[in-house]
């Protein structure tokens, strides 16, 4: 078993500036991500909001460089592996890969951050890349003077609405509430443009595809009824889940939605065990409150080691 | 032209040689996009891990692209980037949209095993 001062589980924005810190402080760290470094970052087209950047950062590129500047003081990245088995108690944490190594440390964060919400129904998975899309950037294209659905009625849907609308013919929205959650004025742009309408107080129960066109079944959730529409496409955007289902068999006290719950030091239940970023059960998510929660439990570690 | 650490291919001649020339090899075609970074990043990742497979991007956007647009087994896919695997010079599998490390090393453990 390796030996570690600390040991990352997340290599988005809140455990890599854990990262920098730590090993800037020279406490030897390993961060483990089953994906790339960057977390949602990466994924993210534009950032506007990251301090010290006057003009708009791509997200691949502010992801690129926490890394680069993780690895320049010497943290160690396991990058693709995935987590096959793990203990966290007050006395004890390690963690084992899918390779079989095992590595244990004093210190651990979590800080796995969150990942867009599946509808989990059928025809989902099965058509995901083929009629089913999670982003406008990279798909909109596609779906040029067509009409497509999006599924979801927050500020994620409404934003990446505006950006189809400049594509597509028109848009169905499709919504399980009477009015939409989007900020007011990101709302208003949409549901004032007449290429939009929008289906309320449905919800997607089924996708289907036929040739190259693709049938909703939403059903209505004041009256139960089912209706098929078809288009040319669906967007889907709803909303966030915590990665946390890693932590399902461990001590580690989570909210009911799968947050995981700590002091304001972002200390868990569990003595040692920090937690940083979107996983942690908090009232804001932004990449700067994620590197904040994520320098505060670096820098209680730094004093406690 | 598409910043990543990973071979691009560039033209059909060097898609055709290195389908040819390996026995396995994957490409990803996409752009610099939030759905494409990622299963680039996988891929460099990957190649560490799997030595023997050949790990290449292209860039949607130039003409040599489409080979890979133009494929029966791409027909349909309205998702970037279109991610192709070759075994033995002959196209095994074909995935659209993005993928997480998970779902590649599954596929690449099912057709390159």
């Amino acid at each position: 078993m390796q030996k570690y001062d600390v040991i990352i589980i997340g290599a988005g924005p809140a455990g890599l500036a854990a990262a920098i810190y730590t090993a800037r402080a020279a406490l030897s760290t390993l961060v483990i991500d089953e994906s790339s470094a960057g977390g949602q970052v990466k994924t993210t087209d534009q950032v506007a909001n990251y301090p010290g950047f006057a003009e708009p950062v791509a997200g691949h590129e502010l992801a690129g460089n926490m890394r680069k500047q993780a690895e320049k003081y010497a943290a160690e990245l396991k990058l693709a592996a995935d987590i096959t088995d793990l203990h966290l108690s007050d006395q004890e944490k390690w963690v084992e890969l899918d390779n079989e190594d095992k590595y244990t440390a004093k210190f651990v964060i979590i800080a796995t951050g969150s990942s867009p919400r599946l509808l989990n129904i059928p025809g989902e998975q099965e058509y995901k890349g083929g009629g089913v899309s999670y982003c406008a950037t990279c798909d909109a294209e596609f779906y040029k003077d067509k009409d497509i659905f999006v599924i979801g009625g927050g500020n994620s849907a409404m934003e990446e609405s505006l950006l189809l609308l400049q594509f597509v013919k028109s848009i169905t929205v499709i919504h399980q509430f009477d009015e939409l959650q989007a900020e007011k004025i990101t709302a208003d742009k949409v549901t004032t443009n007449p290429k939009v309408n929008i289906l309320w107080s449905h919800e997607p129960r089924a996708f289907y595809k036929k040739e190259n066109k693709m049938t909703v079944e939403a059903e209505n959730l004041k009256t139960n009824k089912r209706i098929r529409l078809e288009r040319d496409g669906i967007f889907i955007f709803v909303g966030l889940v915590p990665n946390s289902a890693f932590l399902k068999n461990t001590p580690i006290q989570l909210t009911k939605y799968g947050y995981v719950i700590t002091d304001p030091q972002m200390e868990t239940n569990i003595k040692g065990v920090y937690a940083a970023g979107d996983i942690r059960d908090k009232k804001h998510r932004q990449i700067t409150i994620a590197v904040g929660d994520g320098t505060i439990a670096a820098l209680e570690i730094i004093h406690k080691i | 032209m598409l910043q990543t650490n990973l071979e691009h291919i560039e033209s059909e001649e060097q898609l055709k040689e290195l389908i040819e020339n390996n026995e396995k090899a994957a490409v990803c075609c996409g752009r610099m996009g939030p759905m494409c970074i990622p299963v680039y990043d996988i891929f460099e990742i990957l190649q560490e891990k799997y030595p023997d497979t050949q790990f290449r991007d292209m860039d949607f956007d130039i003409p040599a692209a489409a080979v890979i647009k133009g494929l029966p087994q791409c027909r349909g896919f309205f998702g970037l980037p279109f991610t192709i695997y070759y075994r033995n010079g002959k196209l095994v599998k074909a995935t659209s949209s993005i993928q997480t490390a998970k779902q590649v090393k599954s596929v690449i453990d099912e057709v390159f095993a």
